[in-house]
């Protein structure tokens, strides 16, 4: 089949697009999708109801009894061809967060064999993450579940076959130079590398969803006695460890 | 003191339903939401309530016993047609009953379909991302559980009315439309995706249900590659195994399986009602019959209050026949449908 030409615009059934900007993750498409949704949710299109991002894809969901297809289609690619997505930079009101971790150890027992499949020391592998900051690339599976990008090359590590049943919420995973931090307790197939002290969805609060898909992380390396104090904090202390980020 | 409804005996997999709470895609929330919105409605209807508010117990496969505290209670019953019987009486399935302070209600095991409803007027929990709904597998809220004692309203009338429902309880016919990687499947998959007779498999759930078969998966080489992208209910991924599977309201909001298609809204709770072990059959339709089938089941909702009639009593179902008078005429002997 021959590659199919991006941005890409498709029909999700009777009330959704998805418009995609690659058919693989790349940081560059990435970015064209965050400012993309920035655009279209500017734009406040009539009967446009909710839009979201994945890794490489824009979600539109509208009425289809007050917008038909063709119309919308029409004016998505308009606002594509508007300019260049890719080079639109991305969006404002993005956040910086800090969050401390436990990585290793009892708290992250499948380090040392991830650090092993990057061909490093476990040693090496918390300070080459320690030293990256991640993007926010997509919330999605769970409830404020973020996918977290790109770890260097040495990293693509493939997911494990058998599924680990249950890393503890606030866990952080690791596969194919992403990251994931679980906001309940999961069972997974990424790599159980560490213990973030964070609470990614919080029911009854104000802004009950922490991250959005744009912010980026960066793991603070502690000790579990720092981490279990940063844990009974975090009712209060969860947004001290956000900045704005320019 | 207020009135409520105690939950003497729960079945196993009792919630706390609504529409939903939709628009929360981004951050990994599906909608969630009764697996049978209609059933809302018409429980609404059959209390003579507003359904926006409609707010109701599901019951997956079986209820339980139920009881009125405080005061009486107004109840409809809905969706999948349930045993069910009021201080040992059998009652009519859909209909509203008045549930008297400490009477109790038993409701058994589905007769067809899955998932039966037992609305409460004035039934209230706390609001959660503006829904009351459980989302089980977001972690919010829970199943109910034996015990438990849920806030209500004092009954606003009587009940006895019932509605005739649109059978959704039995499989059959499924329209799709096609969806993202649709046409990244052969002609020969997509033809016996349509040619197949399916089984609903038992273990399906609120977040989705595996769509059993005899012969050859639907898998294609290549889509093991998939990178994870946003999937909605409806959507029918074609999983490891080679077998479809159809998301339903409660599932996960990414998802790296290949979609052959996806039901048109307007039948997916047909698939989410079916009984364990129902034939279905999938059939692709164009954009046009969706959104008039959409349509049609929108009109069909606003005008169920209109369609609400009194319930006639069924000799057959009273449990003390005798001790009636029947001479003057005033019980129809006529079983009402």
């Amino acid at each position: 089949m021959p590659r199919p030409e991006f941005p890409q615009v498709r029909r999700m059934g009777e009330a959704s697009l998805l418009v995609s900007f690659d058919d693989a993750l790349s940081m560059r498409a990435n970015a064209a999708v965050l400012a993309f949704r920035a655009a279209v949710e500017a734009e406040a299109w009539d009967a446009v109801e909710e839009t979201a991002t994945s890794l490489k894809s824009v979600y539109l969901r509208f009425d289809p009894d007050r917008l038909d297809h063709a119309t919308l289609e029409d004016r998505v690619c308009a606002l594509l061809e508007a300019r260049d997505w890719h080079e639109a930079g991305l969006p404002e009101g993005r956040r910086l967060w800090r969050i401390p971790a436990v990585l290793g150890g009892d708290h992250g027992p499948q380090l040392e064999e991830a650090a092993e499949m990057a061909g490093m020391t476990a040693d090496a592998a918390i300070e080459a993450i320690a030293a990256t900051r991640l993007r926010v690339l997509t919330i999605g599976f769970a409830p404020g579940l973020p996918y977290l990008g790109q770890l260097p090359d040495a990293f693509d590590i493939a997911r494990k076959t058998e599924l680990t049943p249950r890393v503890p919420k606030g866990g952080l995973g690791l596969a194919i130079r992403q990251m994931v931090m679980f906001p309940v307790e999961t069972q997974t197939g990424w790599r159980w590398i560490g213990q973030a002290a964070f609470d990614g969805f919080r029911q009854g609060a104000d802004a009950p969803f922490a991250l959005k898909a744009g912010d980026e992380v960066q793991y603070r390396p502690v000790s579990v006695t720092e981490y279990e104090d940063a844990v009974a904090g975090l009712e209060t202390g969860l947004d001290a460890m956000a900045e704005p980020l320019e | 003191m207020s009135v409520r409804l105690h939950i003497v005996k729960a079945g196993p997999g009792l919630s706390l339903q609504d529409f939903g709470r939709p628009g929360y895609l981004a951050s990994g929330l599906s909608r969630g939401g009764a697996m049978d919105p209609l059933a809302l409605a018409e429980g609404a209807a059959l209390m003579r309530m507003q359904a926006e508010e409609a707010l109701a117990i599901e019951m997956a496969g079986a209820g339980g016993r139920f009881r009125a505290e405080g005061g009486d209670l107004l109840i409809a019953l809905t969706g999948a047609p349930m045993q069910a019987r009021l201080d040992g009486a059998r009652l009519h399935w859909p209909g509203s009953y008045l549930l008297r302070e400490g009477a109790e209600l038993e409701i058994g095991g589905a007769s067809a379909g899955s998932y039966g409803y037992l609305s409460v007027a004035g039934l209230d929990a706390p609001s959660i991302l503006g829904a009351r709904s459980a989302h089980l597998a977001g972690g919010i809220g829970g199943a109910l559980s034996s015990g438990t004692r849920l806030d209500a309203q004092p009954a606003p009338n009587a009940g006895g009315l019932t509605l005739t429902a649109q059978d959704r309880f039995s499989g059959g016919l499924i329209r799709v439309l096609p969806s993202v990687q649709t046409d990244q499947f052969s002609d020969d998959a997509r033809g016996r995706f349509e040619a197949t007779e399916f089984r609903k498999d038992a273990r399906a759930s609120r977040m989705g249900a595996r769509m059993a078969h005899d012969g050859d998966g639907f898998s294609q080489d290549g889509h093991l590659a998939i990178l994870s992208e946003i999937i909605v209910p409806g959507d029918i991924q074609v999983i490891g195994d080679g077998a479809p599977f159809v998301l339903l309201p409660e599932c996960q909001t990414m998802g790296g399986y290949p979609r052959i298609a996806t039901v048109i809204a307007a039948d997916l709770p047909r698939v989410a009602q079916a009984a364990p072990g129902t034939a279905l059959r999938f059939r692709f339709v164009e954009l046009e019959e969706a959104l008039k089938a959409r349509a049609a089941a929108a009109k069909h909702r606003k005008a169920l209050p209109d369609g609400v009639t009194p319930r006639i009593r069924d000799p057959h179902d009273i449990p003390d026949l005798l001790s009636y008078q029947l001479v003057g005429g005033v019980v129809s002997a006529k079983a009402e449908e």
